[in-house]
């Protein structure tokens, strides 16, 4: 590996890449992130590689192995560039005949995603509905690069944001740069980014400053930042090394948790390969500017995400938030002026730097400028990590790009930002998707978990399923962040259960409140919010659980019976499968369910073939 | 020197000086229970909140930790910070009824219920134990163990400590395991008669629903035998 040792250099590389490559050759891009290879890409690319060297024709046709893309739901996946003929769910043995299809040229139109919406077949992704009303300046970079290649990435115009700040010379001009972009950040709070760099470029320190990216990610159910970091882990350093340049930090710190092996590895691979190529470490081509990257990782906490338990956690100690102020911008990581970006935000930095802070203030709206990762999951079609300009409604998110219900029951309602986050009802779908809408409406951006929920899904248990996961995950300092969670826990239960009473609303209320006010960080701060955006817009719920002791959505245990009704052909199925023994009847009779020893498990509704089993 | 407004009241003090320092300074109460002179602030139970700022970003902060800043505005006793004390009042009696200390906040704040189900713990996590044998005794033989429900004080590996001294600095400042209170049986209410003179159960009936910590009791004729 040759060092750059300037910026000429670097570019008269980044141009022979570019020169080298003939894009009219086709590439075969098989997306294999975490849930990529769970789904079973790796067994498609061990079929592709051996039929390009079988067939002599890896001079002809490209494989690449990429990071996910983002549609879920249609993993393992194959795309065909540059014609982007996308097939969806592909099997082993039709992996032979994609390889034939792009050597002729041709297309397998039996292979092809179906629009559940038309019956017909889509060739394009970009035609696709899920991916069409995107807009995708993260995400589709990830496409066309081979996140353990750096050539790759060079070659897609990687490194050229950092070449021009270096070449410019001017940092109070990225920080303006920034600033104008109106970036903010996409860990949650929305703190805008340029603002802080100012303040970190403002600190007076001799012993120097601190950047990290915060890649802790703990919502149950998020993995935007995940895939970000396994499909473009350059994009993060690069971002940082321009961060770095902008505030006169020379160190840096991606705090990834220890449940992301593929990210570790890929992040691993890529600061090797920078530092080796003179884009990390000592003297960056050539220029003078230092700055060096440590990856640590995390102790698998969500409340590590929190930045000042984030930092003690770099530092070694047990993670638990201290207070505010001082800041992290004062005094952070050893003492050190901080600054914590959350790596999406990260990843948005050589985009802003390359194309403009104009043309990316463009995306979005006023003061929500850009695009958001979503992980959208839940009671819809297409799930799958959605990238929307910032300021989309709900609606379209759910409707166009997620497909609407994916059951019979109507979609009503959408949980945003995770644990911290709260539940947003059909009513107000129209809601824009912004920082200051979301908190308005009683829920939070957060980092961009997004859930959608229909009929079937019970508001008192979604409350009693996010108090559950925070009275384990609270650091338990804050006694009435402990002990709240708890006590807000046991109420949610009791009422789940049958077992509460109205003075209780009210108290869960008043406690949910206390909470929000009473504690350190913005975990405990936040951890009302599923609480409380429940008993706004779904009160009528919790106390139908109460006074007529039934749950409407048929969810929790205690309150609903099994029973069977007149479709019922005495097929014996559910009697077969009912571990409890508690459904019984004769051959081509109706059966019956003991309500004694039911215990609610819904086997018998799952493998029902003529909808006799009914829940109430 | 960093000038800030206490309840309306200028005052200027030192850089590093905590709110809680600065209102005591001008002679405002505020209740603590894990804060304690010589050990370091910590911040766990929340009694001590203020509110701080104005308008729609009022917060409130836990004075016992929270700097004073240049042109703070803050509030030790307003409507909002009196409601959230009496609801960590409520929830450390919900949990800890048997210690005399919260009894007595819990009196002195006006508490006349608790609405959540009676726990008996014998620790609300305060860490004023750990502190006393990191920052005093020099020991560092206790510390936290573990998050959220399962957090707990003890021991590395619950094993005879090397370094404990057996002191008792720990337990002499444990507001939890003060045992002093004769009481026998907690319910849902607090009498806090012997605090404030003023009795709630003059009524018989009432009487047996009732934590009532006195025997006998000065505020009341009721025997409690
Ligand atoms: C309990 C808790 C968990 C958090 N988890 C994360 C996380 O997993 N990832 C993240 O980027 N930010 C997380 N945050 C937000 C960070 O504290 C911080 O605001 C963010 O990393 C700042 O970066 P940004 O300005 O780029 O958003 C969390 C905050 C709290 C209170
Ligand atoms: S609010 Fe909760 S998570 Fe945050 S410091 Fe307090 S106890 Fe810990
Ligand atoms: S719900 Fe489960 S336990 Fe109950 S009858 Fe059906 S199969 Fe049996
Ligand atoms: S044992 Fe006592 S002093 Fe120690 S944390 Fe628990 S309540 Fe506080
Ligand atoms: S005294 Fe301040 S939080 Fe306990």
């Amino acid at each position: 590996m040759e060092r750059l040792t300037s910026i000429e250099d670097f570019k008269a590389m980044q141009d022979r890449l570019v020169s080298e490559r003939d894009y009219s050759k086709p590439s075969i891009v098989i997306p294999a992130g975490t849930c990529g290879q769970a789904s079973g890409a790796n067994d498609l690319i061990r079929v592709t590689k051996r039929e390009l060297l079988d067939r002599g024709l890896t001079d002809k046709i490209r494989l690449r192995i990429t990071g996910c893309h983002g549609f879920c739901e249609a993993e393992p996946s194959v795309l065909i560039q540059p014609t982007g003929t996308f097939y969806p769910n592909v099997k082993i043995e039709q992996m032979v005949r994609i390889v034939e299809a792009v050597r002729d040229n041709q297309v397998l139109d039996d292979l092809l995603f179906v629009d559940p919406a038309t019956g017909k077949a889509v060739e394009k992704q970009s035609d696709i509905p899920f991916f069409k009303t995107q807009v995708r300046t993260i995400l589709a970079r990830s496409e066309n690069i081979d996140p353990i290649r750096i050539f790759n990435f060079i070659r897609n115009g990687g490194y050229s944001a950092l070449a021009e700040v270096l070449g410019k010379g001017e940092p109070s001009q990225v920080v303006e740069e920034i600033k104008r972009s109106g970036l903010r950040g996409r860990g949650g709070a929305g703190f805008p980014t340029g603002a802080k760099w100012e303040l970190l470029a403002n600190q007076q320190n001799g012993h120097g400053k601190f950047l990290v990216c915060n890649a802790d990610e703990g919502d149950p159910g998020a993995y935007m930042d995940r895939s970000v970091l396994e499909g473009n882990p350059h994009s993060i350093i690069e971002g940082m090394l321009i961060g770095g340049y902008a505030t006169g930090a020379n160190e840096g710190v991606i705090y990834v948790r220890n449940e992301y092996p593929l990210a570790i590895k890929h992040l691993l691979i890529a600061l090797r390969q920078s530092r080796g190529f003179g884009l990390l470490g000592d003297d960056i081509l050539g220029t003078g500017f230092s700055f060096d990257i440590k990856l640590v990782r995390g102790a698998g906490a969500f409340v590590c995400g929190e930045e000042t338990a984030l930092m003690r956690s770099i530092e070694g100690k047990m993670g638990e938030p201290r207070q505010r102020p001082p800041f992290p911008i004062e005094k952070g990581v050893d003492g050190k002026p901080t600054a914590i970006n959350n790596v999406e935000t990260w990843a948005n930095i050589p985009l802003i730097i390359a194309d403009g802070a104009e043309k990316f203030a463009k995306i979005g709206t006023n003061g929500n400028t850009g695009t958001k990762i979503f992980s959208l999951v839940g009671k819809i079609k297409n799930t799958g990590l959605v990238e929307v300009p910032m300021g989309i409604t709900i609606e379209k998110v759910v409707t166009d790009i997620g497909g609407g219900a994916s059951g019979k029951a109507k979609i009503k309602a959408v949980q945003t930002g995770g644990p911290s986050g709260g539940c947003i009802p059909a009513e107000r779908f129209d809601l824009p998707i912004d920082y200051d809408s979301l908190a308005e409406a009683g829920s939070i951006m957060g980092s961009g978990g997004m859930i959608v929920m229909d009929e079937t899904t019970c508001m008192v248990d979604v409350a009693k399923y996010f108090m559950s996961f925070l009275k384990d995950e609270s650091c338990g300092k804050c006694f009435t962040c402990r002990k709240g969670i708890q006590r807000m826990h046991e109420i949610v239960e009791d009422i789940s259960e049958g077992q509460g009473t109205l003075e209780q609303i009210d108290l869960l209320e008043e406690l949910a409140l206390s909470v929000k006010d009473t504690t350190m960080c913005g975990l405990g701060q936040t951890a009302s919010n599923p609480v409380l955006s429940t008993l706004q817009y779904f009160r009528q719920e919790y106390v139908e659980h109460i006074e007529n002791q039934r749950c409407p959505a048929g969810v929790c245990k205690a309150l609903i019976t099994y029973s069977i009704n007149e479709n019922c052909t005495g097929c014996t199925l559910c009697a077969k499968t009912c571990s409890e023994g508690a459904i019984s009847g004769d051959k081509k009779q109706r059966h019956v369910i003991d309500s004694e020893s039911c215990t609610r498990c819904g086997a018998c509704v799952t493998v029902c073939k003529f909808d006799a089993v009914e829940v109430a | 020197m960093i000038n800030l407004k206490i309840n309306g009241l200028e005052v200027s003090v030192e850089q590093g000086t905590t709110l809680l320092e600065a209102a005591r300074f001008l002679g405002f109460p505020i209740p603590t229970l894990c804060h304690m002179e010589g050990l370091s602030p910590y911040g766990a139970c929340r009694l001590c909140v203020v509110e701080i700022g104005e308008g729609p970003r009022a917060k409130l902060v836990s004075s016992c930790t929270y700097p004073a800043q240049e042109g703070l505005v803050v509030r030790t006793a307003n409507e909002r910070v009196l409601q959230a004390r009496k609801m960590v009042l409520e929830l450390l009696l919900a949990s800890c009824p048997q210690s005399k200390v919260i009894q007595d906040l819990a009196s002195a704040h006006n508490v006349r219920q608790q609405r959540f189900r009676q726990e008996h713990e014998d620790c609300i996590l305060c860490g004023l134990c750990t502190r006393m044998c990191e920052e005093q005794m020099m020991a560092k033989a206790i510390g936290f163990r573990g998050r959220g429900e399962t957090r707990s004080i003890g021991t590395p590996f619950d094993i005879k400590s090397e370094e404990c001294r057996l002191c008792g600095g720990c337990i002499y400042v444990c507001p939890a395991c003060q045992l002093r209170c004769t009481y026998t049986e907690p319910d849902k209410a607090v009498c806090g008669g012997c605090a404030n003179l003023s009795p709630p159960c003059v009524e018989k009936e009432n009487f047996d629903d009732m934590m009532c910590y006195m025997n006998p009791c000065v505020a009341c004729e009721i025997d409690k035998h």
